[in-house]
């Protein structure tokens, strides 16, 4: 399973060959399907607690991961999955992850709210709303202080654009000009309410007032966020930095697995309008086929290939064994080697 | 030995440290040219420049949670708190990010991050610039505490703190900043988790942090002029804390108390007289006492301000019932 080696090791060419269009196409069925399964974990209570779906929301994390290195970093969010798989993650240490296993990335310590994978450079998901905004400026502020080239991406919600921490820290990262792209998806709710209810004035006006370039984009549309997003990570890789984005986004489930009758704050008509007529893979297979870049045989076998993935996936994560007890207190402390308290070490 | 003050013992440790190690840093409000309002940091960006002696706007949370992120990939902050009861406004990002991200990440992530900051009345700041709230921190898993109680311990400590892989929060006496003590010339650091005793006796354990130390080695002066003699033990971290040292020294003297600065409700001295109930229950002639700050927000005035931290003569009037066999009920 997960024969397939997603992560783009270190390359951000620009987009132009049939290779490109297709692992994009592939990150988001890949991120549908394993949202598809996560969903159909928590039905079955074989998962346990509660996850939130990025099902809907694809084309935003594999439109921006897309854009970035293995290097570059970015920061999660409680709906965190699309992002994690979208930056090279594997689907069976993410499900293990999920089900609270040993080999979950996270040694089952963390969960689908605290995913996080360092070999791709995901520095976790977050289930404080808008908790990493500090900790993505930071990863960028490590950039420029060590003259490397890595920038950092901050995903994050419309509703957490309510927290005051993104206002303290977008003031400093334009003051000191890092390395760091705000990524706001707007998917219309915080939580239970409708983002209008919750966002005076402008999001994208708010990044303006301190200066900071910002941009709307179709987060429906994989290749309007990828061509902006490779422009914005290549000026912010010369210093031009910070960038704001605003994705405009919809998410199919409720704000989380159980949020199931959400009448009360948003229509089925709405949810079906998104579905049938903005579905971001939907959209970007009906564009693949039209420039001749794959047949629909083609993409049904890779769709095929992806679920058979998945599937193989869920049941190694289903058999697979849970932390020996021992390990609840191992991690609460770093180790440091005690050769480097000596002096002159 | 040549003698200098707890600031310079700081601004040393930090000098020699950021020479050691490029990667680390200082952040906070007014510390590079301003060098903080205690002067701490004075000289320290003429070395190494605004690139690494960062001043921010007055954005607590925010240069914390920066903070985390920069130790997170590959750099060490030193966090400049003007104030412990500045905390208050950080805490998301010390207690959920930064104390759980090594955990929470299966061991993956690490935050090599010390916050430095302070505790201490008396000074007449009234209730918001006067606290002593490194219990609070001490509570959460992931932290180390450490509470420097000399120039010596200053200096030592906080290097350490900077060589460890996790999160470190110091805690210096705003009060101590120009007290002298004796630092070598030469490089030292001092453990975490190993407890100094500064004093030995036998008749009574006096248990004391950070500037309770002075507190009761006073105390000891006139316990000892009255034939009362007094051990003082000064923990340096309270996280880790050095149990052991503690019950030793407790099944020794049969007698404990234990003095710190913080509210004494469910702070260090609750803790630390708990963990020497449990080992050394029937060693003890009674029960393990607490001297904490009055359970009242610090007063302004110097009239009442006085009277809500533990003083020597507070320490020797308890000693001197205990040792006479009196059992004292806590109020």
């Amino acid at each position: 399973m997960c024969a397939t080696k997603t992560s783009r090791a270190a390359k951000a060419a620009p987009k132009g060959n049939s290779e490109d269009y297709l692992r994009m196409y592939r990150q988001m069925v890949r991120i549908r399907t394993f949202e598809d399964n996560a969903n159909q974990l928590y039905l079955s209570a074989k998962m346990p607690g509660l996850t939130h779906m990025y099902s809907g929301e694809e084309a935003v994390a594999v439109g921006i991961c897309e854009a970035l290195t293995t290097e570059d970093k970015i920061t999660s969010t409680h709906r965190g999955h699309g992002h994690c798989v979208a930056k090279g993650a594997e689907f069976k240490e993410m499900f293990c992850e999920l089900l609270g296993k040993a080999e979950g990335y996270c040694r089952g310590k963390g969960g689908s709210m605290h995913i996080a994978d360092t070999s791709n450079g995901n520095l976790g998901a977050n289930a404080i709303v808008g908790g990493s905004m500090g900790i993505a400026t930071g990863a960028a502020l490590t950039s420029k202080m060590l003259g490397k080239q890595d920038v950092a991406v901050c995903f994050f919600g419309d509703g957490a654009t309510a927290q005051g921490l993104w206002y303290e820290v977008m003031n400093m990262a334009a003051l000191w000009k890092l390395p760091v792209i705000y990524a706001c998806e707007n998917n219309g709710y915080s939580e239970y309410t409708k983002t209008d209810e919750i966002a005076a004035g402008s999001i994208r006006g708010r990044a303006e007032a301190f200066g900071i370039e910002a941009h709307q984009v179709d987060g429906q549309d994989v290749l309007a966020v990828n061509t902006l997003t490779e422009g914005l990570v290549e000026r912010a890789r010369k210093g031009e930095g910070p960038f704001f984005i605003e994705l405009m986004t919809y998410r199919y489930h409720g704000h989380h697995v159980g949020d199931i009758n959400r009448e009360y704050y948003r229509s089925k008509a709405e949810e079906k309008d998104w579905k049938d007529n903005r579905d971001p893979i939907i959209r970007f297979r009906g564009w693949l086929v039209s420039q001749g870049l794959a047949t629909e045989a083609e993409i049904e076998a890779l769709n095929a290939e992806i679920e058979a993935d998945a599937k193989a996936a869920v049941e190694y994560a289903l058999a697979a064994a849970y932390p020996d007890g021992a390990e609840v207190d191992l991690h609460v402390y770093a180790p440091t080697d005690p050769s480097v308290f000596r002096p002159g070490a | 030995m040549r003698e200098i003050t707890l600031s310079q013992a700081v601004n040393e440790a930090l000098r020699e440290e950021m020479r050691r190690d490029e990667t680390v840093f200082i952040i906070g409000e007014d510390v590079a040219e301003a060098g903080t309002p205690f002067k701490v940091l004075a000289g320290l960006v003429d070395e190494f420049g605004t690139g690494r002696v960062i001043d921010t706007p007055i954005s607590e949370p925010g240069f914390v949670g920066m903070a985390v992120g920069a130790a997170m990939t590959g750099t060490r902050p030193v966090v400049d708190l003007m104030f412990g009861d500045f905390l208050f406004l950080v805490m998301d990002q010390l207690c959920n990010q930064a104390a759980k991200i090594h955990y929470m990440s299966g061991g993956t992530l690490r935050v090599p991050m010390v916050l430095r900051t302070n505790l201490g009345a008396t000074r007449r700041s009234a209730a918001q610039h006067s606290q002593s709230l490194h219990a609070l921190v001490a509570h959460i898993p992931g932290l180390k505490v450490a509470l420097p109680s000399s120039a010596y311990e200053a200096k030592g400590l906080m290097k350490t703190a900077i060589r460890e892989n996790n999160p470190v929060v110091i805690f210096e006496d705003k009060l101590m900043y120009n007290d002298k003590a004796p630092v070598p010339e030469e490089e030292y650091l001092i453990p975490f988790g190993v407890a100094n005793v500064k004093r030995e006796g036998r008749d009574i354990t006096l248990i004391a942090t950070s500037s309770m130390v002075q507190v009761c080695e006073k105390a000891a002066e006139t316990l000892a002029a009255e034939g009362i003699s007094a051990e003082v033990i000064d923990p340096r971290t309270i996280v880790p804390l050095d149990t052991e040292t503690l019950i030793a020294s407790a099944k020794k003297t049969s007698r404990v108390i234990v003095v710190d600065e913080g509210h004494q409700s469910f702070g260090v001295t609750s803790e630390i007289a708990s963990r020497i109930n449990e080992a050394a229950f029937y060693h003890l002639d009674a029960p393990v006492m607490r001297l904490g700050a009055m359970d009242v927000p610090v007063p302004f005035s110097p009239a009442l301000e006085d009277l809500t931290v533990p003083t020597p003569e507070k320490v020797v009037e308890m000693a001197r019932r205990l040792c006479a066999g009196e059992m004292i009920h806590a109020a």
